[in-house]
């Protein structure tokens, strides 16, 4: 799994690791957050019109995330794939936080999902992830930028503040969970390398002794 | 007549941190109970007898989301969707019904009659395995409402009631996504009588009053109206 703020590389990187285990003969499966048919319509539609409260906007994403959890993840890891993701629960537990959602909240809504055996954090500065993503389009994009919170008329300041927020909350999950930084500033090569090394640990390991994927972390009552 | 007197919204687990303060004027009334039970009915007459009483009515239910509603319709059309899914969606749907509907109509002091409410989502929801822990903990983001009836009836009469409404059965209310039975009318019976005994479970574990809806429809409706009034007297300043 990797996480990290947008632009912070996290997809160049998913993607050459993609390739690589592709070409060392595993099978692997890709997802990406907010991808499930089901649900993105709805929520390109609610962004538009700017209708979601956070609680609708966190339930919404855990939907998209429990259908490709339901159809793909979960029957994949079973059946002895590499699940790569682009963003997971934890990108939820940032985001639906800093956008007022109860923190214990949220964990439990996402209880079902897995412990990953890797997630790769991204650490980047957001001076230079904005930079990143300025140079692709002109122009911040107004849930990215957190203008539903109010943070600042200006959409700059209001980026600056939101994904200061962000960092702030996927730090302090860092030494749990399996997390494991990558300086997003090294150059892109160098982060592919310690990333490899990192999967190489995991995929060696025989088969029969890869932690089963869980249905659920905690006792879910009968 | 005195007004009812005002107080803090109270949820049932976490709340929603931006709305803790927000003060509710009116009362949130719950009516529960599978289709075919007389609950639209019911909460029509309810609102009918409020709105002559005087009081500002607001009615809702499940599935009625503006963003939401008609695209439970269709995800359910087009692929069949997992348990924890089609919690989630319906949770997603409420959430929006309950922040752009009922938390405003009790904040301005509205008297909110709710077809049907959380419960029967946990009660579907918990059949189906998705464990009741997490169901509870999912819709901790929930307000209590005030009073919550359900309306019970013996399956077998259910169904008489059913197919004599609409001539079919609903897919998902006759359970028919979890395998139970290839016959439908034994699937239909099966589904409604787990779907009871989680009601009855329920109904102890969240305070939901149950009321007989074998009866006739203005014994059901006196016995409701009786309960309502006596509740609401009793919340007046």
């Amino acid at each position: 799994m990797v996480e990290g703020i947008d632009g912070s590389g996290k997809s160049t990187q998913v993607h050459l690791l993609d390739k690589w285990l592709r070409s060392l003969g595993l099978r692997v499966f890709f997802t990406e957050w907010n991808s499930s048919d089901v649900v993105k319509e709805i929520t390109s539609k609610g962004k538009k019109k700017a209708l979601l409260t956070p609680t609708t906007f966190s339930l919404l994403h855990a939907t998209d995330f429990a259908d490709r959890y339901e159809r793909n993840i979960s029957p994949l890891l079973e059946a002895g794939y590499c699940v790569l993701a682009d963003r997971y629960v934890y990108t939820a537990f940032v985001r639906d936080v800093v956008r007022g959602c109860s923190p214990a909240w949220v964990r439990k809504v996402y209880s079902f999902a897995a412990i990953p055996d890797i997630t790769f954090y991204f650490r980047v500065p957001p001076e230079i992830a904005m930079e990143r993503i300025l140079e692709g389009r002109p122009k911040l994009k107004y849930y990215e930028a957190g203008m539903d919170l109010n943070l600042s008329n200006d959409e700059y300041e209001s980026y600056r503040i939101f994904q200061g927020r962000i960092v702030d909350q996927y730090e302090s999950m860092v030494g749990r969970d399996r997390f494991v930084v990558i300086d997003g500033t090294l150059g892109i090569e160098e982060q592919q390398e310690r990333m490899r090394r990192q999967v190489l640990k995991v995929i060696q390991r025989p088969v029969a002794s890869l932690p089963a994927p869980v249905e659920t972390r905690r006792a879910g009552g009968t | 007549m005195r007004e009812i007197a005002p107080r803090q919204l109270r949820f049932y687990g976490e709340g929603i941190s931006y709305l803790r303060k927000v003060e509710s004027k009116g009362r949130l009334i719950v009516v529960e109970g599978p289709d075919g039970s007389g609950r639209s009915t019911q909460v029509d007459q309810i609102i009918a007898k409020l709105e002559a009483a005087g009081h500002a009515v607001v009615t809702t239910g499940l599935k009625r989301s503006e963003l939401i509603g008609s695209g439970i319709l269709e995800a359910k059309h087009k692929l069949p969707l997992g348990k924890k899914t089609l919690a989630l969606f319906y949770a997603a749907d409420f959430a929006d019904q309950l922040e752009h509907r009922i938390i405003p109509a009790l904040h301005a002091g509205y008297v909110v009659v709710a077809d049907r409410y959380i419960y029967t989502l946990m009660a579907r929801s918990n059949v189906r395995g998705t464990g009741r822990g997490w169901s509870h903990d999912l819709f901790g983001f929930a307000i209590k409402p005030d009073l919550v009836f359900y309306l019970d009836v013996p399956p077998e009469e259910l169904f008489h009631r059913v197919f004599q409404k609409y001539g079919t059965l609903d897919y998902y209310e006759s359970g028919a996504d979890m395998g139970l039975s290839d016959d439908l009318y034994e699937s239909f019976v099966i589904y409604q009588e787990k779907i009871a005994k989680e009601f009855a479970h329920l109904a102890s574990k969240y305070g939901i009053v149950r009321v007989d809806g074998g009866r006739s429809i203005p014994e059901v409706g006196t016995d409701l109206q009786t309960r309502i009034d006596e509740y609401l007297e009793s919340q007046r300043l």
